[in-house]
């Protein structure tokens, strides 16, 4: 690894988080995550991914009944004790299905954010936000002619870009990412894989995924859960060359999941 | 039964229905033609004399579909302000939870409450406040007939209405929570426009049963043939004309009548054909 200086951007500390009281869907999760870096989290069906990686931007509190404990500290500041819009705009969220709005144009997707909050920007601003938006998933070129259509009108892969950079406009610290490629075929899942690398000199990533080559390319560090619990967190060479856990292995040999 | 039986008394009672709407049809045109044929089709919808006297009779429909129309649409304008919060309680703030399907009940009983029960509410309710007012020296006209009508039609638009909202994708919603927006802002930016097409013909589909709505109307329109100065005049709807004079009418007048009802049921349809139109359009 080149950056010899670590720098946590992230850190969960003893996290639970439980659907039904007294059955953790997450349980005891302690990890570092590196700013700069592409963690990926990988691990069987139902055993708590995405779970973890919502409670990083507070989507929990959106539905009722679920309960986080524990410490979570963006850039060292608490999480739960933040302002949850404020925490979300921090940590941009790019979601399984691509999500543009559809009654927005492109235009008017990547600057959603904006509008949504109801911050007040310059048409100049605007262009230049959308432009460079644009430009850092690689889209720019693609669609410059044609920012006024829907952004619905995309083939799903532009549509996912069209979601990060939506997810970009607003500068976040960290982008979570989960399972951002399954919906898409071979060629769009590549282009955003080298996207992606792209992306870590502006933005420390989080990715969830059910893809193991996936992850074994593109990411520093991987992350793997098995029921609830962090099995194993280490530099993705170390996880994919010398497992320490039988589990681990077994899943990384296809042995199950 | 067997199969085949089955469905041959399916098409039968299907076939009732389809000659039951043909034979009523047939029978109001029939039954208008005189009229049309009399004071002639255009000049009949565009005139608004009501004259009975004998020998000089003629009679227009315009004064009432005029006061059709201001009544409908005031009442949409009374109704919007309290069904449109309703349908995104149930549709979104309550979405999935007890409330929601509680106020869900109450709202769907306002549709079985019986059109005369609205019509006393509103004479003895509405009225002394619409005289106290110095809105009218009576009480009765369109401002009284309008609100009732309006409340009458709460549970057509908020339920659809409701419907709808409940229909935006979960993960728009998702999307625009993760880039920090309020619920106000979800609603305001995602929700609103995304079902914005469904609740407008859900708002169509209350036209359609506020231009036919008659008993309560009639009891508070104050019943006047002319076409009316201002909301604060009393007026007469198509359907009211109709409930206050069919008894006493034959000849011309009752063929003037049953005229201006055949014109009632094909706006009435049109209403209905186009929002269910734009329900369609939009694939849901
Ligand atoms: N809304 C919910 N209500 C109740 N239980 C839930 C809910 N969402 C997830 N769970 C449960 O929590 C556990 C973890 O689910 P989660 O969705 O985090 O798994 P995952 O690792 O993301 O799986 P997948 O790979 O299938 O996406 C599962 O047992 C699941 O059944
Ligand atoms: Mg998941």
């Amino acid at each position: 690894m080149e950056n010899t200086i670590k720098e946590n951007i992230l850190t969960l500390k003893d996290v639970c988080i439980s659907y039904t009281p007294g059955q953790n869907a997450v349980n005891m999760v302690t990890a570092d995550i590196q700013k700069g870096l592409i963690t990926s989290i990988m691990g069987p069906s139902g055993c708590g991914k995405s779970t973890l990686l919502r409670a990083i931007n507070r989507m929990h509190e959106l539905y009722p009944g679920i309960t986080i404990t524990g410490d979570i500290k963006l850039n060292n500041k608490d999480i739960l004790k933040m302002n949850a819009i404020e925490v979300r705009r921090m940590a941009g969220m790019v979601f399984q299905r691509p999500n543009p709005f559809p009654t927005l144009s492109i235009y008017d997707n990547v600057i959603a954010g904006y509008t949504l909050n109801g911050i007040k920007k310059t048409k100049d601003e605007k262009d230049e936000i959308v432009e460079n938006s644009l430009k850092n998933v690689a889209l720019w070129d693609e669609v410059k002619d044609v920012l006024q259509k829907k952004g619905t009108f995309l083939s799903g892969g532009q549509q996912q870009r069209l979601c990060i950079a939506r997810a970009l406009a607003l500068k976040p610290d960290i982008l979570l990412m989960d399972e951002p490629t399954s919906a898409l075929d071979p060629i769009a899942t590549n282009r955003i894989e080298e996207l992606l690398v792209e992306l870590k000199k502006e933005v420390t990533i989080v990715i969830v995924t059910h893809n193991m080559s996936q992850a074994a390319r593109i990411s520093d560090y991987s992350m793997f859960m098995y029921l609830g619990d962090l099995i194993e967190y280490d530099t993705t060479k170390k996880m994919f060359t010398n497992p320490q856990d039988k589990r681990t292995e077994e899943y990384l040999t296809g042995k199950f999941g | 039964m067997s199969d085949k039986a089955f469905k041959t008394l399916l098409w039968f009672a299907a076939s009732i229905i389809l000659i039951i709407t043909g034979g009523m049809l047939y029978s109001l045109t029939s039954g208008a033609i005189p009229a049309f044929k009399q004071f002639g089709f255009f000049e009949f919808l565009s005139s608004s004399e009501w004259n009975p006297t004998e020998g000089s009779e003629k009679y227009g429909a315009l004064a009432f579909i005029i006061g059709t129309i201001i009544t409908s649409i005031l009442g949409i304008l009374f109704c919007l302000p309290f069904s449109l919060p309703v349908a995104l309680f149930i549709g979104e703030y309550f979405k999935g939870k007890k409330i929601a399907s509680l106020l869900g009940t109450i709202v769907d009983l306002l549709a079985g409450i019986p059109s005369i029960v609205y019509g006393l509410w509103g004479f003895y309710a509405l009225r002394p406040i619409i005289m106290s007012l110095g809105l009218s020296p009576q009480g009765f006209g369109i401002l009284t007939a309008s609100p009732v009508l309006g409340i009458m039609i709460i549970p057509y638009a908020a339920s659809l209405s409701a419907e709808f909202i409940r229909m935006v994708p979960n993960d728009l919603k998702e999307g625009a929570y993760s880039m920090g927006a309020t619920r106000a802002e979800v609603i305001q930016h995602i929700i609103l426009p995304i079902s914005g097409s469904g609740i407008f013909s859900s708002y169509i589909l209350a036209l359609g049963r506020a231009l036919g709505e008659t008993m309560a109307v009639t009891m508070l329109i104050g019943n006047a043939n002319g076409i009316p100065n201002s909301i604060f005049d009393t007026g007469n709807t198509m359907a009211s004309i109709i409930a206050n004079q069919f008894g006493e009418a034959y000849g011309l007048k009752l063929s003037s009548l049953i005229a201006v009802g055949l014109l009632l049921f094909l706006i009435t349809a049109i209403i209905n054909f186009i929002g269910k139109l734009i329900i369609k359009r939009n694939n849901l």
